[in-house]
């Protein structure tokens, strides 16, 4: 697990200094995450290496964003102030842009005839 | 027995107390989520900030102080955002054949974010500094900070924008595309990945793993689409 954890590290060390000396767009995680994407294509062995640790980091994913939520209440003057208009504005554009996202990617996949039966969602509540 | 208050003074300095209580706030959140059989409105994140923020009150903390131990687990971030290569590469034959949907996914979903959030805000009139920093706010939080700032927006403000629209994004997607009937797990993870970065992620993966795969797909893609589209939508609405 310590290994593991070490070659994530690793990837993500890389993705930062690429993103700082390089001056993408893309925070460092997310280019150790091409990175990784790269990296295990060309050896697949590491992609099994990895996976239990990175399984049991993505099952407690919501954990990590706690610390940051806790931000919300810091800043909670400046959005009081600014009230319905920014609610109404999140609530909105989230539920419009959710929608409208997920109706393109199905009517286009419909229309190129890539619909893939085994990612459909069955019965259920979820 | 040593005075309870000398203790109290001795804990709230180090980042013992307040990372085990971001710890116990999750672990309260998670539970009630799933004693409310996984339903999204019980989403955990928001469970264990309001337990925190009650906390933090109650015992007059502030937020420096609480971030002082609650910075080990807001590190996890990055790794965990490396991790999403392995879904992303386990499901790469799927994610080949969606080039095209996911592209028009893309572009609807991150457009429409971005000129709907800046034309309700502004129809309630909400000026220039505002708009630059509620622009960004689909995209995960170190990229909305950055085109921000950029754009003249204000990053804290940014921050909080960010972190609101995840988890409202994350409550409202089961619900929203089951009444659209959108049964497709791709559309369904990429759309709320677009929509609503991280945590809509963290949802994706709580509901299916292919949804979760094409939900960080969603969240990377948005990030680059969103630093180029930003500027331009905020200088023609702004």
């Amino acid at each position: 697990m310590i290994s593991a954890l070490s070659l994530i590290l690793a990837f993500q060390l890389v993705g930062e200094i690429l993103s700082r000396a390089l001056d993408l767009p893309l925070p460092g995680p997310v280019v150790g995450l091409c990175l990784l994407v790269a990296a295990c294509i060309l050896r697949p062995a590491l992609a099994a290496r990895l996976r239990p640790t990175a399984q049991g980091l993505l099952s407690h994913l919501s954990l990590f964003f706690v610390p940051a939520g806790v931000g919300v209440v810091a800043h909670w003057p400046v959005l009081r102030d600014h009230g319905i208009g920014l609610a109404l504005a999140i609530m909105g554009s989230t539920v419009l842009a959710i929608a409208a996202g997920a109706l393109a990617f199905q009517a286009v996949a419909r229309w190129t005839g890539t619909v893939d039966p085994s990612a459909l969602k069955g019965g259920g509540d979820d | 027995m040593t005075d309870p208050a000398l203790i109290w003074s001795y804990l709230a300095q180090g980042p013992l107390l307040w990372l085990t209580a971001t710890l116990v706030a999750y672990v309260v959140g998670d539970a009630l989520f799933r004693a409310a059989r996984r339903q999204s409105w019980a989403n955990p994140v928001l469970i264990a900030v309001v337990l925190l923020a009650a906390l933090l009150g109650a015992t007059g903390t502030d937020y420096a102080t609480y971030f002082e131990g609650a910075q080990f687990v807001h590190f996890m971030l990055g790794p965990a955002t490396v991790c999403l290569a392995l879904p992303l590469y386990d499901n790469l034959p799927r994610v080949r054949r969606a080039a095209w949907p996911m592209l028009a996914g893309l572009f609807v979903g991150s457009g429409v974010a971005i000129v709907s959030a800046l034309l309700i805000a502004r129809a309630f009139g909400i000026g220039e500094p505002v708009l630059a920093s509620l622009a960004p706010k689909s995209t995960t939080a170190p990229v909305a900070i950055g085109i921000a700032e950029r754009i003249g927006g204000q990053p804290t403000l940014t921050a909080a924008l960010v972190l609101l629209t995840g988890i409202f994004g994350a409550i409202i997607v089961t619900p929203l595309l089951n009444a659209l009937r959108v049964r497709d797990w791709r559309a369904r993870g990429f759309a709320v990945g677009v929509a609503a970065h991280g945590i809509g992620t963290a949802r994706a993966f709580q509901v299916n793993e292919t949804a979760g795969a094409f939900s960080g797909i969603g969240m990377g893609l948005n990030a680059v689409l969103t630093a180029v589209i930003a500027p331009m939508v905020v200088g023609w609405l702004g």
